[in-house]
C-alpha cells in the first residue's frame, strides 16, 4: 500500500518538528534547571569569599581566580603559536604536501578526547618535567588542546582579508612581514578574537584535562608553580564526593553563566565580523 | 638588513607552524611509550579480551570496559543520531531561514555547557527516574547513553545542518518541479547529496561519545562487569583511566596508559574516516 505524498509530508513535518522541539527543550531545561537551583545560592559573598571545610561552607573566590588564570595562561601560550601557524599557512606558503600534513595534524589534534590530553599532560609536564600539579602544567596542556581552534579561526579570518589590501601594501614598498603586521593582522583581529573566546569557553568548561595537570588545591595560587582548582573541577569534586549539593548547584550556575557569556561574546564577534565582511 | 629580518621571521613561522603536528606526535609518542611495552608484557589477548580487572592481583583484562564503551557509544548514537539529523533536516528544509538563524546558534551555544554539568543532571534527574521506573541502581548504561546522546546533539545538528545547506538549490528546485513534496525532495534527493557530511557529523559525534569522561563517570555507576541489561552499571575505558589515575603506580599505571592507547587509536581511526568523508565531499564539488 502506498501512502499518499500529502500524508508522508505531514507526518514528516510533525515528526521532524517534534524532534527539533525536543532537542531545544532538553537543552534549555538543563540550563534553566541548573540556574533555578543554583542562582539562589549565588551572592557577592559566595563569589568573593574563600571556601571553608572543603567547600561545604563559604564561597569560591580562589576558584574564580583559578578559573580565570588557567585559561589565560593557556591562551597566552597558544595564541602566538596558533596565529603564527595561521600566518605561515596563509601568507608564506602555497598548498603543498607539507601544509596538508600540518592541516592534518591540526584536525587530528582537534579530535583527541580531553582525557588523553590529561594523561599526556600528567606524564609529560607533571611527572617527566617534574613540574608537579600546577598552573603551568595545566596551562600548557590546555594550550595544546585549544591550539586547533585558534589556528582554524585565525586562518579563516586571515583568508577573509581582501587581497587588494595586501597589494596596496606591497605597492607602497612594504615587506611581507610589514604587510602581515600592519595590514593583514589588524583586519583579521575580530576573527582571531572569536577563536580566543571559543577557546576560553572550552577551557573554562574542561575538567578531565585540568584535574590531572593543574590539580585541585583550594588555596589561592601564589605562582605559576602552585596548583589551582577551576570551577569545573570544583563542581565535579563537590558533586561527586557529595560534599554539598547546594554549593555544587551554585558553582554550576556561575560556571554555566560564565561559559554562556563567553560563547555569546564569541558569536557576537563572529556576527560583527561577517557583517563587516559582507559590506 | 631588512631582508635578513624577513628570513628570520619566515624561519620562525615555519617552526611555529609545526606546533600542532609536533604536539600530536608528542602526545602519541608519550602515551605509546607508557602503554605499548605494557601491552607487549601482558599480551594483547590477556589485555583486550580477558574479563578480570584487578590491578592489585596483577589482572589487567579490559574486556568489560571495551564492551561498556561500545554499548554506551552505540546507545548514545541511537538517541543522538536520529534526533540530531531530524533537527538538522527540519531546521534547513522546513522552517524559514530567519528561524534557523536563531535556533542553530542557540543549539551551538548549548554545546558549551560543560560535560560535568550534564553528568550532574544525569545524577540528580535521570538516574532517580530510571531507578523508579525501570529498577536497578539508576546509575547505569542507559543513563550514560541518554546523557551522551544529548551531549552529542549540538555536534550532529551543527555539522549536518552545514552539509544539508551546502546541497545546491537547483537540486531542490529540480525535485519540486517534478511534483515532489518537500519531504519527498528531502528523502529522495537532498539526503543522498548530503550523505557524506551527515556521516561525518555522526562519526565525529561517535568519537566525542567514546572519548567523554567526566559525565560518564558521574552517571554510569563504574562497576567493572559486562552488562546484561541496560539498567546495569558499567565502567567505560575513559572512566577507568580517570578513576584510577590518581592512585595507580607501576604496572597499574602502565595499564591505564595502555587503555589510553586503545582509546587513542580507535578515535584516530574514527576521525580519519570523518575527515576523509568531509574532504571527499569538498573535492567532489
Amino acid at each position: 500500500m502506498r501512502i499518499p505524498p500529502r500524508i508522508t509530508q505531514a507526518l514528516a513535518v510533525t515528526i521532524l518538528g517534534s524532534a527539533t522541539l525536543l532537542t531545544v527543550a532538553v537543552l534549555l531545561f538543563i540550563i534553566l534547571f541548573v540556574l533555578g537551583k543554583g542562582l539562589p545560592g549565588v551572592s557577592l559573598e559566595f563569589l568573593f569569599s574563600a571556601p571553608r571545610d572543603m567547600g561545604r561552607e563559604g564561597g569560591i573566590f580562589p576558584i574564580l581566580v583559578g578559573t580565570f588564570l588557567l585559561p589565560l595562561m593557556a591562551i597566552v601560550i597558544a595564541l602566538p603559536l596558533g596565529v603564527g601557524t595561521a600566518i605561515y599557512l596563509t601568507e608564506y606558503t602555497r598548498e603543498t604536501r607539507l601544509t596538508q600534513a600540518l592541516r592534518f595534524g591540526t584536525d587530528c589534534l582537534a579530535g583527541i578526547p580531553s582525557i588523553i590530553f590529561g594523561l599526556f599532560g600528567f606524564i609529560f609536564f607533571v611527572v617527566m618535567l617534574k613540574m608537579g600539579w600546577c598552573l603551568l602544567s595545566g596551562g600548557l596542556t590546555l594550550a595544546i588542546m585549544i591550539l586547533p581552534t585558534i589556528i582554524r579561526t585565525a586562518e579563516e579570518a586571515i583568508r577573509a582579508v581582501p587581497n587588494s589590501y595586501r597589494e596596496v601594501s606591497y605597492s607602497l614598498g612594504a615587506t611581507r612581514w610589514e604587510t602581515v603586521l600592519k595590514v593583514v593582522l589588524p583586519n583579521a583581529l575580530p576573527g582571531i578574537v572569536t577563536g580566543v573566546m571559543l577557546s576560553l569557553g572550552r577551557s573554562i568548561g574542561e575538567t578531565a584535562a585540568v584535574i590531572f595537570t593543574a590539580g585541585s588545591a583550594l588555596r589561592m595560587p601564589a605562582s605559576a608553580f602552585d596548583s589551582v582548582r577551576t570551577m569545573s573541577v570544583h563542581f565535579y569534586i563537590l558533586a561527586r564526593e557529595g560534599i554539598s549539593n547546594e554549593k555544587a548547584y551554585a558553582t554550576a550556575a556561575v560556571l554555566i553563566i560564565s561559559v554562556l557569556l563567553v560563547n555569546l561574546a564569541a558569536y557576537g564577534m563572529m556576527h560583527y565580523f561577517m557583517a563587516r565582511r559582507a559590506r | 638588513m631588512k631582508l635578513n629580518g624577513e628570513k628570520i621571521i619566515r624561519y620562525t613561522l615555519v617552526a611555529v607552524a609545526f606546533s600542532a603536528l609536533a604536539s600530536l606526535l608528542l602526545i602519541a609518542v608519550f602515551i605509546m611509550k607508557e602503554g605499548v611495552p605494557f601491552m607487549v608484557k601482558v599480551g594483547l589477548r590477556d589485555f583486550l579480551f580477558a574479563s578480570d580487572w584487578d590491578p592489585q592481583a596483577g589482572k589487567y583484562g579490559i574486556y568489560p570496559m571495551v564492551v561498556a564503551s561500545l554499548y554506551v557509544t552505540f546507545g548514545a548514537m541511537l538517541i543522538g543520531a536520529p534526533l540530531g539529523v531530524a533537527g538538522a533536516i527540519f531546521l534547513t528544509e522546513f522552517v524559514p531561514r530567519s528561524v534557523m538563524r536563531v535556533i542553530k546558534p542557540t543549539i551551538e551555544l548549548l554545546a558549551g555547557i560543560p560535560s560535568v554539568v550534564f553528568g550532574f543532571l544525569g545524577v540528580m534527574v535521570l538516574a532517580p527516574f530510571i531507578r523508579s521506573t525501570l529498577g536497578g541502581p539508576g546509575l547505569s548504561l542507559l543513563a550514560a547513553a541518554v546523557i551522551l546522546g544529548i551531549m552529542v546533539l549540538p555536534t550532529v545538528i551543527s555539522i549536518s545542518t552545514d552539509a544539508i545547506s551546502a546541497v545546491p538549490n537547483s537540486y531542490r528546485e529540480g525535485a519540486l518541479a517534478l511534483g515532489a513534496t518537500r519531504w519527498q525532495s528531502v528523502y529522495m534527493v537532498i539526503l543522498k547529496a548530503a550523505r557524506p557530511g551527515i556521516m561525518a557529523s555522526l562519526i565525529l559525534a561517535m568519537g566525542r561519545a567514546l572519548g567523554e569522561t567526566m559525565a560518564v563517570i558521574m552517571v554510569a555507576g563504574n562497576t567493572v562487569r559486562i552488562p546484561h541489561a541496560v539498567t546495569d552499571p558499567v565502567r567505560t575505558l575513559t572512566a577507568n583511566i580517570a578513576l584510577e589515575m590518581a592512585s595507580a603506580t607501576g604496572m597499574a599505571r602502565e595499564a591505564l596508559f595502555a587503555t589510553g592507547v586503545v582509546l587513542f587509536v580507535v578515535i584516530m581511526i574514527l576521525n580519519g574516516i570523518a575527515l576523509s568523508a568531509i574532504k571527499g565531499k569538498v573535492r567532489g564539488r
